[in-house]
């Protein structure tokens, strides 16, 4: 089971808030460059199975290893891109700075140019194919811009592994696709494993290898294809759920035919767009 | 009869007089303190705490009063008590942070306004609420400058020492974790920090209006240079600068109002004030050239 390639394991984690179980017996690996995405609709725990994964959430059962070792100490070797950063105009930070705090944020001590730093971040940018707006305000840069110097900054450890909070969100279409094959690119070059988290899989689906997809605080793990079927989601879920496919893109859509009462107001369907 | 700020006549020339030297020095440290810590205070979004520090602090001054000793000294102990205040109710949203602070504020002020009436009857020192409340530079007595740098160099050191994260923090603070920061010990460092400013700013220009000379450079600084240390360096000379000519203003004005001298805070204080219009300007004229609603979608755009 512990693969020596395996970058994070968790192992039957519950986690509860205030009382409220929130995430039940969540069991999966992730190998050494894997792409994965944590699917789930508005509310599933995506945002709590991330922050449980850094350490930032206790969870109430089960393990969680990093790199074979417990995540209590293990911050240096996971690169975090949180949810809805916001990153006010009048910041007087450039592009740029934003990623060196990545790199020497935490020390103590008056911050002396270093050469070695300046090349870092040089090269992070270039990942990132950032250059262009290096020396803009970030709080100027757009969306899209603000991601990729976000993936920038997390990445300028050499983390084993990225986690990205709904990276997708409120982006155009044209900035999912790029920021996707973006992290395609840089999950080759830097071989890290990545984890996103999506309330729309189907950006993702032509480069994840893997799919964990939360719902009712349980999760389903495994090839897309073997996952996000109507009978794996349906009991997941815990009614009908119908999985359609329409040119090579993934539509989830709830109830139907089966009891009207089970339908939650939240009900999760994935959107079909125009993609060029 | 204890005289708590040395009395001194303006007689001599402009720098050979004592109590403007002292007045420069006071006001460069002081300025010089605040500009840096203005930025961060700033970035961290605490103008307003900042201002409801330096008006808590107002009560230790009026007590000083009362005590017989510097208000330097109440003013750093109910800033500093303030700020541990602040920490131990450990509030985390904004929303919240700013009702408390207005409300601690408002009963700060209202002990403050006891004291003072205390000070007025007991001792008939009419002065302690001005020099209190908008400080009067020319009467500080030389004696309790080494003091006040030896609080200048403390909150510069503090600053120095933490700067990267404390910048880190201010920028986000969830991003700031990812790299194991302890923000919220972070967040009461530069509460300390700021108590030592907002101290330093009370004794140059009064408490009530130290928030001016925290807040006012380090705004203007930070709409005219988008890299930190420029807006430091800038926010700093603004500073040190605006307090310079309002004391040379408040000195002069002893010749054209007949023997009086106007309070050096409202020359200090009305210079930011056009200093920080003026820093607008080349927004103002960029907004212009290029058409107001294109800068503002280019700005807004994707925002996040
Ligand atoms: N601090 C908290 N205390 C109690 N419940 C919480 C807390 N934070 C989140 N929750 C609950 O936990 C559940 C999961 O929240 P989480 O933020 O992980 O969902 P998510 O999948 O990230 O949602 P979204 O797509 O909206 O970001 C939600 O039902 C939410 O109401
Ligand atoms: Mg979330």
């Amino acid at each position: 089971m512990n693969h020596p390639e395996t970058i994070l394991s968790v192992e039957k984690i519950s986690v509860s808030l205030q009382g409220r179980p929130i995430l039940d017996n969540i069991n999966f690996d992730l190998a050494k460059a894997e792409f994965c995405g944590l699917i789930g609709a508005n509310g599933s725990g995506k945002t709590t199975l991330l922050r449980t994964i850094l350490g930032f959430q206790p969870h109430t059962h089960g393990t969680i290893n990093i790199d074979h070792r417990p995540n209590t100490n293990t911050l240096k070797s996971v690169g975090y891109v949180p949810q809805k950063i916001q990153l006010e105009k009048d910041l007087p930070l450039r592009a740029r700075d934003l990623i060196g705090l990545g790199w020497d944020g935490h020390r103590l001590g008056l911050p002396w140019p270093s050469r070695k730093k300046s090349i870092l971040v040089d090269e992070m940018l270039h990942a990132v194919n950032a250059e262009a707006f290096a020396d803009q305000r970030v709080g100027d840069l757009s969306g899209g811009q603000q991601q990729r110097i976000l993936i920038a900054h997390a990445l300028i450890h050499r983390p084993k592994l990225l986690l990205l909070d709904e990276p997708l969100a409120n982006l155009d279409i044209r900035a999912v696709a790029e920021t996707v094959a973006l992290l395609n690119r840089v999950r080759i070059d830097f071989g890290v494993a990545i984890l996103i988290s999506a309330h729309d899989m189907n950006p993702l689906l032509g480069v994840v290898d893997k799919i964990i997809y939360l719902a009712n605080g349980r999760a389903a793990y495994g090839r897309t294809n073997e996952v996000v079927r109507t009978t794996v989601l349906s009991e997941l879920y815990g009614y009908h759920i119908d999985v359609i496919r329409v040119h090579g893109r993934v539509l989830v859509i709830a109830g139907g035919h089966t009891d009207e009462n089970a339908i939650p107001h939240d009900h999760h369907q994935d959107h079909v767009e125009a993609i060029p | 009869m204890l005289s708590l700020y040395a009395s001194s006549i303006l007689a001599a020339s402009f720098w050979t007089d004592d109590a403007v030297h002292t007045a420069l020095i006071v006001s460069t440290g002081a300025a010089l303190v605040c500009g840096i810590v203005g930025v961060f205070t700033i970035i961290r979004g605490q103008s307003f705490a900042g201002h409801a520090l330096a008006d808590m602090s107002s009560a230790g001054g009026a007590g000083s009063f009362l005590a017989g000793i510097n208000p330097l000294f109440g003013f750093l102990a109910i800033a500093l008590l303030s700020a541990v205040t602040m920490e131990l109710a450990d509030l985390r949203q904004a929303r919240e942070r700013d009702l408390a602070a207005g409300i601690i504020l408002g009963a700060g002020l209202g002990v403050t306004a006891l004291l003072l009436y205390f000070d007025v009857t007991t001792k008939s020192t009419t002065g302690a609420a001005v020099s209190i409340m908008f400080g009067s530079m020319f009467e500080i007595p030389a004696s309790i400058i080494p003091f006040l740098l030896g609080i200048g160099v403390l909150a510069l050191s503090l600053l120095a020492i933490f700067h990267r994260p404390l910048y880190f923090c201010s920028v986000n603070s969830e991003l700031a974790a990812t790299q194991g920061i302890p923000v919220r010990r972070v967040g009461f460092i530069f509460l300390v920090i700021l108590s030592l400013s907002v101290t330093l700013s009370a004794m140059a220009i009064g408490a009530i209006l130290s928030t001016a000379l925290l807040i006012a450079p380090a705004a203007a600084a930070m709409r005219l240079t988008k890299r930190l240390w420029f807006a430091l360096g800038l926010s700093a000379f603004i500073g040190i600068s605006a307090s310079w000519a309002g004391i040379w203003l408040a000195y002069s004005s002893y010749d054209w109002t007949r023997g009086h001298v106007w309070p050096v805070s409202f020359f200090i204080v009305t210079i930011l004030f056009i200093i920080y219009l003026a820093s607008g300007l080349p927004q103002l004229i960029a907004k212009l050239h290029f058409g107001t609603d294109r800068y503002k979608t280019t700005q807004s755009f994707g925002g996040s």
